[in-house]
């Protein structure tokens, strides 16, 4: 047997093996991208799909539309609030934990348990949480900042951050996720590494600062992989809470709301394309990066 | 002092968490004339379970068909994913460092957008309809994040074992079924939790790729509510009621869980 | 994948007609409370006479109705048709008709003189270039405004507005006295304000106008009472609730008024077990009395149903002033019939169908619920409102609309 025959025949069969996902995800995930592009310039508007070549029209409306404009700065704002809120969040939380306190299980699970819930079923109760009516007819989370005295209108009727406020939500659900994880990656440092810097003299905070911290950035980079895709995705959340609503409207609820309730496939279609490539530029030179650095390392 | 200040803020976050359960569980017991916004935190008058006993006939069979889709598509996926990364982090074959990303990618596909073209193909494979078509759409939506989870938790794995088995003669299916899958178990909570969740939450796959009597329990959850007048009240006791498998998963998972995080699933 | 093949194969393979088959499948969103009862009702009368007929409750709610319509149009267009199909009466249709996905029933109205049975209003309304596609089963009203008799004696107002001028005055009194003057919440329940205002400010011949092309959106009179809908705004109290916490605040004395649909009336003396005309009163909305605002909930005949005989029983159920008489009184609307059974409706239904059957009424529709503006026309104009919400200018508002109309018709 020469050598490159061997080789070969020691990688084929992992090929093999990932060769179906490969399949799958090239119809439904590659195949179905190519899907929107190719809708995405034709006319089609109306119960019944058209072909007619119309090059870049609805991509040219779309960056002249006050609502897409509109729309791509709230899942801006929602992306950072929300990211930001649940690293720091889940971050505060493991460091929490790490020493270890009564009760870890229990309150483990009741900060991991919102992940579990979907928004069809929690929907209603954050609508009535985020609820930002003034005055008397208070009610939800502001009522609750009242008894300790700040009525907040951060998320009032005409404020332009209320799609600050979903990330409230969003953030419940996922930042006891991001705890699991940063708690996890806390707990695989061994205690030898702290303990020789203890020694050495170093404060509690240098520990953290200077052994712990650099060995998070994986953890850290995982966390923002997860978060990020759910901001993205984010749906049903939106919809459930306040749907055609200006001031929490994303690129994805438009998308979805043209498309199937206006029947504007094709405009669909181009906002489709356009929110695939946003997601391109940002994560396939962090996938890229870290691959390199795994590489490297090695 | 720390100690207490530290266990005081856990606790604060706790009842933070807890606050939408406890508005959901309050309005579940109160009468249909008694749910008002204004007064959300008030506790019911009185304890009835009338709610309950209303909906769960309308959720029955939602819950049961649900079982049957959250359950093979989490452990199937799961399966894949282990297999996909199992070769992607220590069965190499050249080109790997560009499979990885091609499949990760498609974690990022907003279910919205692809609707229109699956159903015609599904239509056009004969799988719309029933329950096995639902399922493998969501095999298939999970192979991303199962690979991930996957690929990460194997490269922590030693390289001697894998080279061990190697030595001895066995093949990469041997060496994956015998080796790979006993240790990667931590690493399946960490994917059948991510996977039973997304499978049991989704509402958009489920109402339009099955017929009636297949739909999901998001749908029965979703028709609760109704079209005009929502029953405050009984949309949250099916709301509790629809959420009691993922957190049954959560519990028998938890430990597990933690211990495939710290392994290294997930890790970037 | 081998473990799939274990799994039972239960795909549809559809398409196909089925007429020996003893079944039917009818496709609706009434699944909430009052709807279903409604529909369970017509479902039983439906397997009385329909012996040993399977029925397929085919309901999904929600996410204003936009759910169902996405089902509905992704089973159409794969050629899964249900064998009847619930959509607004009006132009909501149009864009089904155009497709070719529905049958013509103007033979069906004909062999069976349903024409004359329903108000001549109403058949213009459901007529598309002179014929009909749906058969419709209830008459919702849009232009009510609710308030609560005893706390506006509390008030000291004498009697609810009747013009929208009238009721700006009447805010300035309820300002005195800490009150909004109206209630608003979620963004489809602005668009229902907005529907009423233009329609009480431009009287039904220019609101008629504004659907048809005759009135000009960008005319000095329509901005004009855009501008009269934001002076209203400025005076209630705008919250992102969906209507029934929004009209619990009339309830609550924090509003003094909330205008909404007549499914409104129904959740107060069910659920609130309020007393009309004593715990809750409602009028026609400021300048519209003697106008019927209407919506219609209807059936439909898809091109290729598969038991199309058992669809068209399911029709004829519908239409029947039986049918009428099972569903309304459940579903708190009002027959579309004139021959309907008057005894069966009391309190506000009651007002309503005197109303509905008095021939001196003038019947005019809906753009929130689907009458008067096709599906593309209509999430343009929602579109358009969000960003008049924000923005506040009601010119620039009415030209997007104007626009989209030309785009769209």
């Amino acid at each position: 047997m020469s050598k490159l025959k061997r080789r070969i025949g020691r990688w084929v069969p992992g090929l093999l093996l990932v060769s179906p996902s490969l399949v799958l995800l090239g119809v439904f995930v590659y195949g179905f991208i190519g899907w929107n592009i190719k809708i995405s310039v034709t006319d089609w508007k109306g119960q019944l799909e058209t072909d007619n070549y119309v090059g870049l029209f609805w991509y040219k409306q779309l960056f002249a539309d006050e609502t897409f404009h509109n729309d791509a700065r709230n899942l801006l704002i929602f992306t950072l609030v929300f990211i930001l809120g649940s690293m720091s969040v889940g971050l505060l939380l493991a460091l929490l934990m790490d020493k270890g306190v009564r009760g870890e299980n229990i309150l483990r699970s009741i900060y991991l348990f919102p992940m579990g819930i979907s928004f069809i079923a929690t929907g209603i109760v954050w609508r009535w949480l985020l609820n930002s009516d003034p005055g008397e007819g208070t009610t939800g989370v502001n009522d609750l900042l009242g008894l300790v005295g700040v009525h907040s209108d951060w998320h009032k009727s005409d404020s332009q951050w209320a799609i600050a406020a979903i990330a409230l939500p969003a953030g419940w659900a996922l930042s006891g996720y991001v705890m699991a994880l940063f708690l996890a990656g806390l707990r695989g440092i061994p205690d030898e590494l702290r303990e020789a810097a203890r020694v050495d003299g170093a404060t509690e905070f240098r520990v953290y600062w200077h052994v712990v911290r650099p060995m998070m950035y994986p953890v850290l980079m995982s966390a923002l992989v997860i978060l990020a895709h759910i901001s993205l995705k984010t749906f049903d959340l939106i919809y459930a809470i306040a749907p055609l609503d200006p001031r929490t409207e994303t690129p994805a609820i438009f998308m979805y709301l043209t498309a199937f309730r206006g029947n504007f496939y094709a405009r669909g279609a181009a906002i489709a394309t356009l929110l695939f490539f946003a997601i391109a530029v940002v994560i396939v030179p962090y996938i890229w990066y870290s691959i390199r650095k795994e590489r490297t390392a090695r | 002092m720390t100690r207490i200040f530290r266990n005081l803020v856990l606790f604060a976050f706790a009842i933070f968490f807890l606050m939408p359960v406890y508005v959901l569980l309050v309005t579940a017991f109160k009468s249909p004339g008694e749910v008002d916004v204004v007064h959300m935190w008030t506790l019911p008058k009185s304890l009835s379970f009338d709610s309950f006993s209303l909906v769960w006939p309308k959720l029955q069979n939602g819950m049961v068909n649900s079982l049957m889709l959250a359950i093979p598509a989490s452990v199937i996926s799961s399966l894949l994913g282990a297999a996909n990364g199992f070769v992607l982090a220590k069965w190499r074959f050249p080109g790997a460092d560009v499979v990885f990303p091609v499949i990760l990618f498609g974690m990022f596909i907003p279910y919205q957008a692809v609707i229109i073209p699956m159903s015609g193909l599904m239509t056009d494979i004969g799988l719309k309809g029933g329950l096995d078509g639902l399922i493998l759409i969501h095999i298939i939506y999970g192979l991303p994040i199962t690979t991930l989870i996957f690929r990460n938790y194997y490269i922590g794995l030693s390289e001697e074992v894998i080279e061990a088995a190697r030595v001895d003669g066995a093949g990469m299916l041997r060496t994956f079924a015998y080796i790979a899958l006993p240790l990667g178990l931590p690493a399946f909570a960490v994917a059948m939790i991510w996977q039973f969740t997304s499978a049991w939450n989704d509402f958009l796959f489920g109402v339009i790729m099955t017929r009636t009597e297949f739909w999901p329990v998001t749908v029965a959850l979703n028709n609760v509510a109704g079209a005009q007048t929502v029953p405050f009240n009984q949309a949250m006791a099916s709301a509790f009621l629809a959420s009691i498998p993922t957190l049954l998963v959560y519990l028998l998972l938890g430990r597990f869980f933690m211990r495939g995080l710290m392994a290294g699933a997930l890790k970037g | 994948m081998s473990a799939l093949a274990v799994l039972p194969a239960c795909s549809n393979s559809g398409g196909e007609t089925k007429p020996d088959e003893k079944k039917v499948e009818v496709f609706s969103w009434w699944s909430g409370p009052g709807e279903a009862e409604g529909l369970d009702a017509l479902i039983a009368n439906f397997k009385q006479s329909n012996a040993g007929v399977e029925f397929v409750n085919a309901a999904v709610a929600g996410g204003s109705g936009t759910q169902a319509k996405q089902v509905l149009s992704d089973r159409m267009r794969n050629n899964q048709p249900p064998d009847s199909y619930q959509l607004h009466a009006g132009l909501e249709a149009a864009d089904d008709i155009k497709a070719g996905w529905l049958e013509d029933l103007t033979g069906l109205y004909e062999s069976n003189g349903w024409k004359s049975k329903f108000p001549a209003g109403l058949i213009e309304k459901l007529s598309i270039s002179g014929k009909i596609y749906a058969v419709p089963v209830n008459i919702h009203r849009s232009n009510l405004m609710f308030f609560s008799p005893k706390k506006l004696a509390e008030w000291g107002i004498a009697a609810p507005a009747k013009t929208w001028t009238e009721f700006l005055a009447q805010a300035e009194t309820l300002k005195a006295k800490n009150v909004k003057a109206l209630s608003v919440g979620a963004t489809w329940t602005q668009l229902h304000l907005l529907e009423n205002v233009l329609l009480g400010e431009l009287g039904t011949a220019k609101y008629n106008g504004l659907w048809d092309g005759k009135t000009d959106w960008k005319g000095a009179d329509v901005v004009a009472a855009l501008d009269t809908f934001k002076k209203i705004l400025d005076v209630s109290v705008v919250g992102t609730d969906d209507w029934q916490p929004t009209i619990d605040k009339v309830l609550a004395g924090t509003a003094a008024y909330n205008v909404m649909g007549d499914w409104a009336a129904g959740y107060l003396q069910g659920a609130k077990a309020l007393k009309y005309k004593d715990g809750y009163d409602v009028v026609a909305s400021p300048g519209s009395t003697g106008v019927y605002n209407f919506l219609a909930d209807s059936f439909t005949l898809p091109k290729n149903a598969p038991h199309k005989t058992y669809a068209e029983a399911w029709l004829k159920l519908c239409a029947s002033p039986a049918g009428q008489d099972l569903f309304n009184p459940k579903k708190g609307s009002v027959p579309a019939r004139l021959d309907s059974d008057k005894s069966k409706y009391t309190d506000y239904l009651g007002w309503a169908l005197s109303q509905w059957q008095d021939t001196k009424t003038v019947v005019v529709g809906s753009l929130v619920h689907g009458v008067v503006a096709n599906n593309s026309w209509k999430s343009e104009i929602e579109k358009a409102y969000g960003v008049f919400f924000t923005g506040k200018d009601s010119a620039k508002f009415a030209a997007s609309v104007s626009a989209a109309y030309a785009a769209n018709k």
